[in-house]
C-alpha cells in the first residue's frame, strides 16, 4: 500500500458524503487497523453549499490531514466537481455521476462519468443511499479496504429495518465499480 | 486486556476526556465548532447522573460553571471565538476566586463572527490575556484527536490541583477530524479529584496564601464558611485594602503558576539534535510542521521541531535554551504572528521568522517546505 491515498466525496450539504467519508475512515481504521483520518469542510449555511469530506488511509502516521494530491475523488454536483476537481492528481481517479455533472470541461485525472442516480432510481426506487453506491464505487476501485471490512462499518452506523437497503446500495456501487474497472 | 480502540471526532474525544476526568457539570451555549462537545455531554452526563445545562447565553454558561465548581462539581464549558469573548468576564472572577474550570475554545477564523466553520489560530493571545488584570492561566494546545482525549483529562487534573481555570485550545480541524483513540482505563490514569480541607471548618482560610501551596477550595454546603468576591480579598476571602494584602494577593495569582511549570509544562521535542532551523509550532499546524521537516530532511536541509503542548504558562526556558544552539527559528501559525511575539521575547541571538496564514485552509506542509527553504538561504 502506498504511504498515503487520498479521497475525496464532493457534492452539497445533505447529501450524505460526510457519512461516507467516516464510514470508509472506519472501515480502514477499527476494521483493517491501518490509519485513518476524516476531515470535512462545508459552509456556514445548514443544507446546500458545496461540501467535501476527506479519507487519508495509510499504514504510516498520517500527519496533514487533508488531502492535497487526491487519489479518487467522486463528484455529486456540478458545483463541487468544478470546485473540488483541482487538486486531483494526474493518475487520480474522479468519478463523476452522469445527470448530476453535466459539463466536463474542467476534467483532470482520469475520468469516469457513471450512472449512480439512474442505479439508484432504478434499482433502489429513491435516491437515498446515493452516497453508500458512491462509497461502494470507491471501494471497489481502489480497493483500499475489503468488502466485508467496509460493509461492517456500514452496518454499524445503519438505522434498524434500513440493513438490506443500504447493502444493496453497496453493492450497486461495488458493480459500478467492477464496470470501471472492466473497461478501463 | 485488549485496547479499546475508536474512530472519534476531536470534540467527541474532549466530551470522553471530560466524562473519563470525572466531569460533573457540563453548561454552554451551542456555537459552531464546538456544539459536538455539548451536544456529546448532553447525552453522556445525564445518564451518569450528572449535570447538563444550556445557559441563556455564554457569560451565563461560565457563571454556571463557576457555581458548580464552588459546589464542589468538576465543571466545564465549551465554545468558541464570539462566545470566549464573552466569557472573558468571568473568566477573570474565576482567576480572582481561584474557582476550578476548564474551558474548551474550539479556535475558528475571526474577530467577531468571523469564519464558524473554518480554523485558526488566533485566539492564543486572548487566552492568555483576554480577561483585564493581572492574573495567570494554564492553556493547552493538543494537535489531534487522542491528545485531545489525553489533555482533557490533564486539564481537569491542573484546574483541580492549582484552583484555576484551564484552557484547552484546539481548532475547527482537529475539532471536526475523525482519527483513531484509545481509549483508556481509569487505573492507568491519573485523575486528581476534589478533596476536602485537611484542617477543621472552624479553621479553614480560602486563600491561604501565604503558605505557598494551594489550599483545596472546600464545596459549599460541607460546613466550611468562606466569602467569594471578585474584589481583592485576603486569606479569609473578605475584602481588603491593605497594600501588604493586595501585593501578596497579586503575588500569589501569578506565583502559584509560575513557580510550579515544570508540573504545568509538557512539550514535545522532534529531531532536534542536529537541527540548524527550529520550528516552533503546535496544534494542528505542528502536523505540517512535522511533514515538512520530514520533506525538508529528504532534501538535506536539518530541521526539527519544538512543540508545546502547555502553550501557557509559555515554555520560555526551553526557548531561550534551544535558542542558543540553533540561529534560525521558523513560527508558523494560523493567526497574523501570536505565538512569534513569545519566541521573539525569550531566544536569545536567533533569527525569528513568521509564517502566518489565515484564509481559512489549514497550513499545508508544502507551504511550510517551501518557507524552510527560504530560511534556509537567509
Amino acid at each position: 500500500m502506498s504511504d498515503r491515498i487520498e479521497f475525496r466525496f464532493s457534492g452539497s450539504g445533505g447529501q450524505g458524503l460526510i457519512l461516507a467519508g467516516i464510514i470508509l475512515a472506519d472501515a480502514a481504521a477499527i476494521y483493517e487497523n491501518k490509519n485513518a483520518v476524516q476531515t470535512q469542510s462545508y459552509g456556514p449555511e445548514a443544507r446546500g453549499g458545496s461540501s467535501k469530506s476527506e479519507v487519508i488511509i495509510s499504514d504510516k502516521p498520517i500527519e496533514y490531514p487533508k488531502a492535497t494530491k487526491v487519489d479518487y475523488m467522486v463528484s455529486l454536483t456540478q458545483e463541487s466537481f468544478n470546485k473540488y476537481i483541482n487538486d486531483v492528481n494526474d493518475n487520480g481517479i474522479v468519478i463523476a455521476d452522469k445527470e448530476l455533472v453535466t459539463d466536463l470541461s474542467k476534467a483532470k485525472g482520469k475520468l469516469f462519468a457513471i450512472d449512480m442516480v439512474k442505479s439508484a432510481r432504478e434499482e433502489l426506487g429513491k435516491l437515498l443511499g446515493l452516497n453508500i453506491i458512491a462509497l461502494g464505487v470507491l471501494v471497489e476501485l481502489s480497493g483500499v479496504v475489503s468488502h466485508e471490512s467496509i460493509e461492517k462499518a456500514l452496518m454499524k452506523r445503519v438505522p434498524k429495518g434500513f440493513e438490506d437497503y443500504n447493502k444493496k446500495a453497496l453493492e450497486i456501487g461495488f458493480r459500478l465499480g467492477k464496470e470501471i474497472k472492466n473497461n478501463k | 486486556m485488549s485496547k479499546d480502540i475508536k474512530l472519534m471526532q476531536g470534540n467527541e474525544a474532549i466530551a470522553e476526556g471530560a466524562v473519563i476526568a470525572g466531569c460533573d457539570f457540563f453548561a454552554g451555549y451551542p456555537i459552531t465548532p464546538s456544539s459536538e462537545v455539548a451536544e456529546i455531554l448532553s447525552n453522556k452526563l445525564p445518564k451518569l447522573g450528572k449535570v447538563f445545562l444550556q445557559m441563556e447565553d455564554e457569560i451565563a454558561a461560565l457563571g454556571a460553571v463557576l457555581g458548580a465548581a464552588l459546589g464542589g462539581a468538576k465543571a466545564i464549558t465549551a465554545s468558541s471565538g464570539p462566545g470566549i469573548s464573552l466569557k472573558q468576564e468571568h473568566i477573570g472572577y474565576a482567576s480572582m476566586c481561584e474557582i476550578p474550570c476548564v474551558i474548551i475554545n474550539v479556535m475558528r477564523g475571526g474577530p467577531s463572527t468571523g469564519l464558524p466553520t473554518l480554523p485558526a489560530q488566533s485566539d492564543i493571545m486572548q487566552a492568555r490575556w483576554g480577561t483585564h488584570g493581572d492574573h495567570a492561566i494554564i492553556a493547552i494546545t493538543p494537535s489531534g484527536v487522542n491528545e485531545s482525549l489525553y489533555e482533557t483529562i490533564r486539564a481537569f487534573n491542573l484546574a483541580v490541583k492549582y484552583r484555576t481555570p484551564v484552557m484547552l485550545l484546539t481548532d475547527e480541524i482537529i475539532g471536526h477530524m475523525r482519527e483513531k483513540v484509545v481509549i483508556p482505563s481509569k487505573d492507568e490514569l491519573e485523575i486528581i479529584d476534589v478533596k476536602l480541607p485537611d484542617v477543621p471548618a472552624e479553621k479553614y482560610n480560602p486563600y491561604n496564601f501565604t503558605s505557598g501551596k494551594v489550599t483545596p477550595l472546600a464545596p459549599m454546603g460541607e460546613g466550611y464558611r468562606y466569602h467569594v468576591t471578585g474584589l481583592i480579598h485576603g486569606e479569609t476571602g473578605f475584602p481588603s485594602q491593605k497594600i501588604d494584602v493586595i501585593q501578596n494577593a497579586e503575588n500569589w495569582l501569578i506565583d502559584k503558576i509560575y513557580k510550579n511549570i515544570k508540573d504545568i509544562e509538557k512539550f514535545e521535542e522532534f529531531m532536534l539534535e542536529d537541527a540548524e532551523i527550529l520550528i516552533v509550532a503546535y496544534g494542528s499546524t505542528s502536523r505540517s510542521a512535522r511533514q515538512a521537516i520530514m520533506m525538508a530532511r529528504a532534501a538535506g536541509i536539518k530541521v526539527g521541531m519544538f512543540r508545546p503542548i502547555t502553550i501557557w504558562p509559555f515554555p520560555e526556558e526551553q526557548i531561550l535554551n534551544l535558542s542558543k544552539k540553533i540561529k534560525k527559528i521558523l513560527v508558523p501559525e494560523m493567526n497574523m504572528g501570536q505565538v512569534i511575539l513569545e519566541v521573539q521575547r525569550n531566544s536569545c541571538g536567533a533569527k525569528v521568522y513568521g509564517l502566518n496564514i489565515v484564509n481559512g485552509e489549514p497550513i499545508t506542509p508544502d507551504q511550510i517546505f517551501s518557507k524552510i527553504k527560504d530560511v534556509s538561504q537567509l
